[in-house]
């Protein structure tokens, strides 16, 4: 296939892409569009197959079926709670294949004559250096949202000054690189330095900041992909590459945003390290706690006019959604008004809650916006927090020594009362204390959100 | 085509892109953000084109097939768990609120 038909042919993947992220600006064709970036992605790796003619296809198809069968079996089995890392991981592996284009590269133009082209010499740098802080950056993340470590910022005395001096390093071997020093092994160190930069870089980062971060990182990969496209002078990567750079960039930034903090404190902030000492002195002067039994929450709930339940993680731990949409159903048929205030960062991921109720059947109108769901509290007689913390947190609003100060949040202490379900009375994810649980509106519903919310459930129905 | 005719070319569509991809998903919606951030994950498996190409016309010996092998296999797990994923979530939102009234109003008589 010539080089100008193949560029054709490409160009339909790339309009496929285009029209991919466009649908999905609405809930209506989103999956269509989806698929139809999957048809353009299949036309590309056609196209590609017949260009490289043959030779070593059956290295090729095994690589596929390797890669390919391993993410349909991932992606297929994982639940609906563990998408976050999932989507960390597969972002992880794209950033690695970017950077081994890179080393791969290198070996092939090295034995050219005269030194390589300073503008390839510098896209193999950077798909080489962003690549493996992407791949190393994006497995931290999934390992502590899987919780294979701790989720909890780490941190010790240096830390930002060694990440600086590592980075300086890895971007000095690259200009050594592009200057036009001929050595395979200055690449190995560079990626190597920049692995470890990406993995010294995420574990700082609290586990609530992951979203943030696996954003970022995402956009990392589709400029390492775009860089991977000026090396092998392949304009589907370029363009699809920069896509995500630049969607990536602009949906990480929003993100950041929807917290009320800039991406340089998310990265640099080791946000909820300074719990132990904040929960110590609110424990100290916490006041009392209010808790109730199923039966009393289940008599409030049938007895009120408007019940707004705000989901946050703990309800997708607990995979609790359709015992919540059964209870709001339970609740609607005798005539209580229902719906669901989502937080735009509630679960680990914006839109997360989104993904997890829509699971559970619940209609989209009943779930309300922030902005929204503020308006409504006033005039609503129970909010149901089913596991969330920080985006009820009231500290946000009023204590400027929190560390979630000037979060936008769910003004759920304006409705008439407020019922938490809570498995115990540890800080949030963020590991903030929530003055929320010591206020006379609230009681406390201790114990697993969906037995809670099951017992809910039974003593509505006894009523 | 001159290499900097052709990287002129290329810097151009890059900057093209930036734009759009800023445009294109400036109006998606915040319960939207989950999937959009796996939909443009899935996009960037379009690395394993250019994994194929560095295994496929590589003829450079073993060190370059072992490299362009790993990278297609990473490049085809982007892909394929990419697309599945948005796909999984996706499938969430259909367009459902007709037959949630008839799920409720059943549920309503049970009660």
């Amino acid at each position: 296939m010539s080089y100008n038909v193949s560029n054709l042919l490409y160009l339909i993947t790339i309009v496929t892409f285009i029209l991919a992220l466009h649908y999905l600006s609405s809930p209506a064709h989103a999956r269509r569009g989806n698929q139809l970036g999957a048809v353009g992605m299949v036309i590309a790796v056609v196209v590609t197959w017949i260009k490289t003619g043959g030779t070593s296809w059956w290295a090729l198809a095994l690589g596929m079926l390797l890669g390919g069968g391993f993410g349909a079996v991932a992606a297929r089995r994982v639940k609906m709670t563990a998408m976050p890392q999932m989507v960390a991981l597969f972002n992880g592996v794209g950033g690695g294949a970017a950077a081994l284009i890179a080393l791969a590269e290198l070996h092939r133009i090295l034995p050219e004559p005269g030194r390589p082209k300073i503008d390839i010499g510098a896209a193999i740098v950077l798909s080489g250096l962003i690549g493996a802080i992407s791949f190393a950056g994006s497995m931290v993340a999934f390992a502590k949202l899987q919780e294979l470590i701790k989720g909890r910022p780490i941190t010790y005395p240096g830390q930002k000054a060694g990440n600086l001096v590592l980075l300086g390093a890895c971007v000095a071997l690259g200009a050594t690189l592009v200057a036009g020093v001929q050595d395979q092994w200055l690449l190995w160190a560079l990626i190597a330095g920049a692995a470890l930069f990406g993995v010294l870089f995420v574990l700082p980062i609290g586990g609530a900041d992951m979203p943030v971060v696996i954003s970022l990182l995402n956009a990392f990969t589709g400029l390492a992909v775009a860089a991977g496209g000026f090396e092998l002078e392949n304009n589907v990567l370029i363009v699809s590459g920069m896509l995500v750079g630049a969607s990536g960039t602009f949906l990480t930034m929003m993100m950041g945003k929807a917290m009320n903090r800039s991406i340089a404190n998310v990265i640099f902030g080791a946000f909820g390290q300074v719990t132990e000492a904040a929960a110590a002195i609110a424990a100290g002067g916490g006041g009392a706690v209010r808790s109730a039994s199923a039966e009393d929450v289940a008599v409030m709930l049938a007895y009120a006019h408007k019940v707004v339940f705000v989901p946050g993680y703990g309800l997708a731990v607990a995979q609790a959604q359709h015992d919540v949409r059964q209870l709001a159903d339970l609740l609607e048929s005798k005539g209580v008004e229902v719906s669901y205030a989502i937080h735009p960062v509630a679960g680990r991921m914006p839109g997360h809650m989104n993904v997890l109720l829509a699971e559970a059947n619940v209609p989209y109108p009943q779930l309300k916006e922030m902005d929204d769901a503020n308006g409504e509290f006033p005039r609503t007689d129970v909010a149901v927090v089913v596991g969330a913390n920080d985006v009820v947190n009231p500290d946000a609003r009023s204590n400027t020594s929190s560390p979630i100060y000037g979060m936008p949040i769910l003004n759920v202490d304006d409705a008439q009362a407020v019922v938490v379900l809570k498995r115990s009375m540890n800080p949030g994810f963020a590991g903030i204390e929530n003055p929320l649980f010591y206020n006379p509106k609230t009681v406390m519903l201790f114990g697993d959100a969906k037995a809670s919310i099951v017992k809910l459930v039974q003593g509505v129905k006894a009523l | 085509m001159s290499h900097g005719t052709l990287l002129v070319f290329e810097v151009t569509i890059l900057v093209l892109a930036i734009f759009l991809g800023f445009e294109v998903i400036s109006k998606v919606p915040t319960l939207l953000h989950t999937p959009l951030m796996s939909g443009t994950n899935a996009i960037h498996g379009i690395v394993v084109v250019g994994a194929m190409l560095v295994l496929g016309l590589g003829h450079k010996g073993p060190f370059m097939w072992i490299i362009g092998f790993l990278a297609v296999v990473l490049g085809s797990a982007n892909v394929v768990g990419g697309f599945v994923v948005t796909d999984r979530m996706l499938e969430m939102f259909k367009k459902r609120e007709p037959a949630k009234q008839v799920d409720a109003s059943q549920n309503g008589k049970g009660a």
